[in-house]
C-alpha cells in the first residue's frame, strides 16, 4: 500500500454546464503538503515538497506529477485511463506521471466512485478534464505574474511554461507552489479532440509492473499488525437458515481465537439495493492462520432449519421497494420445466400497432424459445475484506465497487457515524457486478467489531461459488411473421426469468417493424441475484440476434443486409416512441464489420456469424469465424467493430474488447450454476467449467469506429452480441441450432 | 506443529507450521509474499502455481511435509526486478486485466519455456490450460509467450 493515498482534507469541486458550453468551477483551499514516501517510482526521483491542486492531481518541485484515480479497478484499467484524462489538459509528460488509487471521498470526487454499468469514463469525462484544465491554468497565471507578461501569451507543453515573446520558459515544478495559493479560475476552456496529445493514445497499465511481479496490490495481500484472519459458515442451500448450535469444539482447535454466530442484516425494513446476501444468519470463525481457520470451518457440522417466507424492504435509489425470498427448496429440473411453461401473469411492457391480427393473416409465423442458467461471477480473487473497527471509527480496506453505498450499510449497520467510518480500496481480482453487493464488509466490520481487533475476511471458493449473489436464469420466446412475399410484418417478444427477466422493449427492432408486441414475465426464487456483466444484455443479445439470424434466412436475405434494411426503416420512419438507440451508429458498425471481415467471401471449412448490439450507450457488431476439428468447434477468429464515441486508451480499449468477447463466448458454451433441492451443484472449479486458454478464440481483430463524440460504456459492451454471431455461426458449421445455453453440454472434461 | 526448512528463491527459510498446511499459505502467510495468489484451493486454476526444482506445481495442493529439500522458486524469485523475458513479454503486451491470475500464468509460462524454448500453439495451449483468466486474456497470453520465446 502507499503510504500517502488518503486525502484526509475533505474538499469538494462542484461542476455544472453553463449555456454557453463552458465550464463552472468551484472548489475551496489548495494546500501544499509534504512528500510521502511512494512506491513504484523507482525511475523517477521524487520531489522535496508536493503541492495539492485539488483532490485530483499534485505537483512536486521537480515537475514530477501524482494523478489519483478515483473509480475502483477491477481490471477495466480505469486507473490507467481516467489519470489519462487529467493528464492530457494538465499537458504533462505521461512518463512523469505517478498515479495513486484514491479512497472513498463522496464531497471531493464526483459523480460517484463506483465500477459499474461501464460508467467510470463516461461519467468523469468532464470533472477528470476540467481538474486537470484548472491545474494547467493555475499554473499559467503563476508564470504570467512573476513573469509580468499576459497570462493569454503562455503556452504549456509536456509540464513546460514558454512564453515564446521574452523568450522565458519553466517547468511546472518551479511554479507549483506560487500557482497552488492563487485563487481557482471559474471557468476553464477544454481542449477539442483534434489537439489530444495523451487521449487517443496507447499508454501500458500503470500497475503492470507490480502485477508481473506479483507486488501486494489486492484485497487478499493487505494487511496490518496483529490482524486476524475470520471465515464464515453459511447453510448448504438455498431455503435453509442457520440455527445457533454448540460451536465449543471448532473454539478449542489450534489457532483459532473466537467463533460465533451473526446475523448480518438483522433489520429487514432498510436495506440497500446492494444488501443482497441469502444468508444473514452466519457462523464467523476467527483465528491467527487462513489454513487454520479453514481447518476449524471444514470441521463444523451446521444444523439448519427451512426459512419462513423473508420480506425485504430494500432502497432501489430512492424508491422502497419489497423484496421477497420465498420458502422451499428449488431445482434445476423444475426450473426448466416452469420456464418452458410460461406463466400465466404476463405483462405487456410495449405495443405498436396490431400485432396479434398481423400474427394471425401472416404466411409464415416462426416461433423459437432460448434460454440460459444462473452463472456464478467466479472472480479470480474471492471475495474478502480488511475491517478495523475500534474507538467508534471503522477503517475498510479490500476490493468493493460500490464503496459509499457500502460505507453506508456499515455505519448503518453498525451506529457509527458516516463521517467515521472510511474505505479504502485495493485493485480487484476481478469485479463482473459480484463486488456491487458488499455484505462482505458488514461481515468483517461486524466481526472485528466484535473480537476487538484488526480482521481480514476471507471467502473460501466454495463460499464465493455458493453464497448466491447470481446472473439470473433467463428464458425469451421470439415470434414473427412474414407475408406472402417473405417481408416481415410482426414481431413479438416474450421475455421471463428467475426472479427477473432481460427484456430490453425498448430496443432494436423495437421502432424497425410496423407491428411489434413486447411481454415480460417472471419466476420468484429464493436464490439470490445480482448484476453480471452486461446484465440482461449478456443473455437477451445473444437470443434476439441468433432470432433475427433464423429469420434472415426464411426471408432469403443476407444476415447483415436485412439488418441494415430494418435500420433504414427505423431512420426514415421510426415506429413507435422511445426508441433509445441510434440506427445511424448501430448501422455503422455493420457496415465496418461487413468490410473489415471482407463479409460475403467463403473460405474452405469456415462458417461464419454475424451479430450486433446496443447497450451501455455503445454499439458493437463481430463477425465469428469457425472450422470444425474433432467434431468440435475452433472459433478461428472474430473481427470487431465497436463504437464507443472517442477512445481513451486504445490497446487497453482492445484488451478489454477481446476479454469480454472470451468472456462471453465461455459462459455461452460452458458454464452454469445448477441446483438440486437449493443444493448448488457446483461449489469449485472441478465441476464449474470456465473457458481455458485452448478454447479462446485463436485471433481477435478489433475496429473502432473513428468518432468526436463523447465517450461512452466500454467495459461491457463487447461481450452480449458476440454470442449471438457464435451462435450463428455454430448453424453454418454444425447444420443445427443452438438454443440452450450453455451450447456445449454434453462431454465437458474440466479443461481440453 | 513442525519446523521445515525450505530452500525458497535460493534462501533457506525456516517454519513452524502443522504438517499438512498447503505451501501456498506457507510462502503467503508465513513467508509473507503475496506473489502467489489464493484462487480455488484444488488445483484447478493455476493462481498458486510455483516452481519444485523448476517444474510447475499448484502450491495450494502441496502440504509442506511432502517438499522436502526440493528447490522452490515464486514469482518473486523469478527475476530481481521483473526481467525474466515471460515478465517483459507480459509488459510488452500489456497483458493484465485485473492481473490476479497473471502471476500463475508467468509462472507456468517460464516453466514451459525452460522445457519447450519454441512451444507451438498447441503445446502453448495444452501447458496453459490449467490457468484460468476470468478476464479473458488468453490471446494475449499467447502472444506474449510467443514473443518471450524469442527471446
Amino acid at each position: 500500500m502507499s503510504a500517502n493515498n488518503t486525502i484526509n482534507r475533505r474538499r469538494f469541486i462542484q461542476v455544472s454546464a453553463l449555456a454557453g458550453g463552458g465550464m463552472l468551477l468551484s472548489f475551496n483551499l489548495l494546500s501544499g503538503c509534504k512528500p510521502a514516501a511512494t512506491r513504484g517510482a523507482a525511475a523517477l526521483e521524487l520531489p522535496k515538497e508536493w503541492f495539492e491542486f485539488n483532490g485530483y492531481l499534485k505537483i512536486g518541485d521537480n515537475g514530477l506529477i501524482t494523478l489519483m484515480s478515483p473509480n475502483p479497478e477491477i481490471g477495466q484499467n480505469v486507473k490507467t485511463s481516467m489519470p489519462m484524462m487529467v493528464a492530457e489538459e494538465l499537458d504533462v509528460n505521461w512518463k512523469d506521471v505517478i498515479v495513486e488509487q484514491a479512497s472513498l471521498n463522496t464531497d471531493l470526487y464526483k459523480p460517484m466512485q463506483i465500477a459499474g454499468g461501464s460508467t467510470s469514463v463516461s461519467a468523469s469525462w468532464n470533472a477528470m478534464r476540467i481538474a486537470g484544465a484548472t491545474a494547467r491554468d493555475m499554473l499559467k497565471q503563476a508564470a504570467a505574474n512573476e513573469w509580468k507578461v499576459p497570462v493569454s501569451e503562455i503556452e504549456t507543453i509536456e509540464g513546460k511554461l514558454i512564453h515564446k515573446a521574452s523568450g522565458k520558459s519553466a517547468g511546472y515544478g518551479a511554479f507549483a507552489s506560487a500557482a497552488s495559493k492563487l485563487a481557482v479560475p471559474e471557468k476553464v476552456t477544454l481542449k477539442k479532440p483534434k489537439d489530444f496529445k495523451i487521449i487517443g493514445t496507447s499508454r501500458k497499465n500503470v500497475d503492470g509492473q507490480k502485477i508481473a511481479t506479483g507486488k501486494p496490490l489486492f484485497g487478499l495481500d493487505y494487511k496490518e499488525e496483529g490482524m486476524l484472519i475470520a471465515m464464515i459458515v453459511h447453510p448448504p442451500a438455498f431455503g435453509l437458515q442457520l440455527k445457533e448450535s454448540d460451536i465449543s469444539a471448532i473454539k478449542s482447535m489450534p489457532g483459532i481465537t473466537d467463533a460465533f454466530f451473526i446475523d448480518v442484516y438483522p433489520d429487514r425494513k432498510k436495506k440497500q439495493w446492494c444488501d443482497v446476501a441469502a444468508f444473514s444468519k452466519i457462523l464467523a470463525i476467527v483465528g491467527k492462520t487462513t489454513w487454520q481457520v479453514m481447518q476449524a470451518k471444514k470441521s463444523f457440522k451446521s444444523e439448519t432449519e427451512p426459512i419462513k417466507t423473508i420480506t425485504d424492504k430494500v432502497d432501489v435509489f430512492g424508491t422502497m421497494m419489497d423484496v421477497i425470498t420465498p420458502a422451499g427448496f428449488e431445482n434445476t429440473t423444475t426450473h426448466k420445466e416452469q420456464m418452458a411453461a410460461t406463466p400465466k401473469q404476463v405483462k405487456t411492457v410495449r405495443k405498436d400497432g396490431d400485432p396479434e391480427g398481423a400474427f394471425k393473416k401472416a404466411s409464415v409465423v416462426i416461433e423459437r424459445h432460448y434460454s440460459c442458467p444462473f452463472l456464478a461471477h467466479n472472480t479470480m480473487e474471492p471475495m474478502n475484506f480488511f475491517a478495523n473497527v475500534k474507538d467508534g471509527k471503522a477503517m475498510l480496506v479490500g476490493p468493493v465497487q460500490t464503496p459509499s453505498f457500502m460505507e453506508q450499510s456499515v455505519s448503518d449497520r453498525l451506529g457509527i457515524p458516516i463521517d467515521k467510518v472510511d474505505v479504502k480500496m485495493t485493485r480487484m481480482g476481478g469485479g463482473f457486478g459480484r463486488r456491487l453487493y458488499g455484505h462482505f464488509l458488514v461481515e468483517a466490520a461486524i466481526i472485528s467489531d466484535r473480537v476487538k481487533a484488526p480482521v481480514k475476511l476471507i471467502y473460501t471458493r466454495e463460499d464465493d461459488m455458493t453464497t448466491g449473489v447470481y446472473r439470473p436464469a433467463y428464458f425469451a420466446t421470439y415470434r414473427a411473421a412474414l407475408d406472402e412475399n417473405k417481408n416481415l410484418i410482426a414481431f413479438h417478444v416474450r421475455a421471463g426469468g428467475i426472479p427477473e427477466n432481460a427484456l430490453m422493449a425498448n430496443r432494436y427492432p423495437a421502432g424497425a417493424v410496423e407491428n411489434y408486441l413486447a411481454e415480460e414475465w417472471a419466476i420468484p426464487t429464493n436464490i439470490s441475484v445480482g448484476a453480471f456483466r452486461a446484465p440482461a444484455s449478456n443473455f437477451i443479445a445473444g437470443a434476439e440476434q441468433s432470432f433475427l439470424d433464423e429469420l434472415a434466412e426464411a426471408m432469403g436475405k443476407d444476415p447483415i443486409e436485412m439488418r441494415l434494411e430494418l435500420f433504414e426503416k427505423a431512420k426514415s420512419k421510426p415506429v413507435g416512441k422511445d426508441n433509445d438507440y441510434n440506427a445511424d451508429r448501430y448501422a455503422g458498425v455493420l457496415k465496418l464489420v461487413k468490410e473489415k471481415s471482407e463479409w460475403g467471401k467463403t473460405e474452405p471449412g469456415i462458417a461464419r456469424g454475424v451479430a450486433a448490439y446496443f447497450c451501455h450507450d455503445s454499439y458493437v457488431a463481430h463477425v465469428v469465424d469457425i472450422s470444425m476439428k474433432d467434431n468440435k468447434p475452433v472459433i478461428e477468429k472474430i473481427t470487431t467493430a465497436v463504437d464507443c464515441g472517442i477512445v481513451i486508451n486504445p490497446d487497453a480499449a482492445t484488451n478489454l474488447s477481446e476479454g469480454a468477447v472470451t468472456d462471453a463466448i465461455g459462459h455461452a458454451m460452458y458454464s452454469g450454476m445448477t441446483f438440486t433441492n437449493g443444493v448448488p451443484d457446483q461449489s469449485n472449479f472441478d465441476k464449474y467449467r470456465m473457458i481455458r486458454n485452448s478454447e479462446a478464440p485463436k485471433k481477435i481483430e478489433t475496429h473502432f469506429v473513428k468518432s468526436e463524440t463523447d465517450p461512452t460504456g466500454m467495459g461491457e459492451p463487447s461481450g452480449p452480441p458476440v454470442i449471438g454471431a457464435l451462435a450463428n455461426a455454430l448453424y453454418k458449421a454444425m447444420g443445427k441450432r443452438f438454443y440452450a445455453q450453455p451450447f456445449m453440454v454434453e462431454n465437458q472434461p474440466v479443461f481440453s | 506443529m513442525a519446523v521445515y526448512t525450505l530452500k525458497v528463491n535460493g534462501t533457506n527459510r525456516q517454519v513452524d507450521v502443522d504438517p499438512a498446511t498447503p505451501l501456498l499459505w506457507v510462502i503467503r502467510e508465513h513467508l509473507h509474499m503475496t506473489g502467489t495468489k489464493y484462487g480455488c484451493g484444488v488445483a484447478m486454476c493455476g493462481a498458486c502455481t510455483i516452481h519444485l526444482n523448476g517444474t510447475a506445481v499448484r502450491s495450494c495442493q502441496m502440504p509442506i511435509s511432502a517438499i522436502g529439500n526440493r528447490e522452490i522458486t515464486t514469482i518473486e524469485g523469478l527475476s530481481e526486478n521483473g526481467e525474466h523475458p515471460v515478465q517483459k513479454a507480459w509488459l510488452e503486451y500489456d497483458v493484465a486485466q485485473c492481473g490476479y491470475c497473471q502471476t500463475g500464468q508467468i509462472m507456468t509460462a517460464s516453466a514451459l519455456l525452460k522445457t519447450t524454448p519454441n512451444p507451438t500453439d498447441a503445446q502453448i495451449e495444452a501447458a496453459m490450460s490449467g490457468n484460468i483468466c476470468r478476464c479473458g486474456t488468453y490471446l494475449r497470453i499467447k502472444e506474449a509467450i510467443k514473443a518471450a520465446a524469442k527471446k
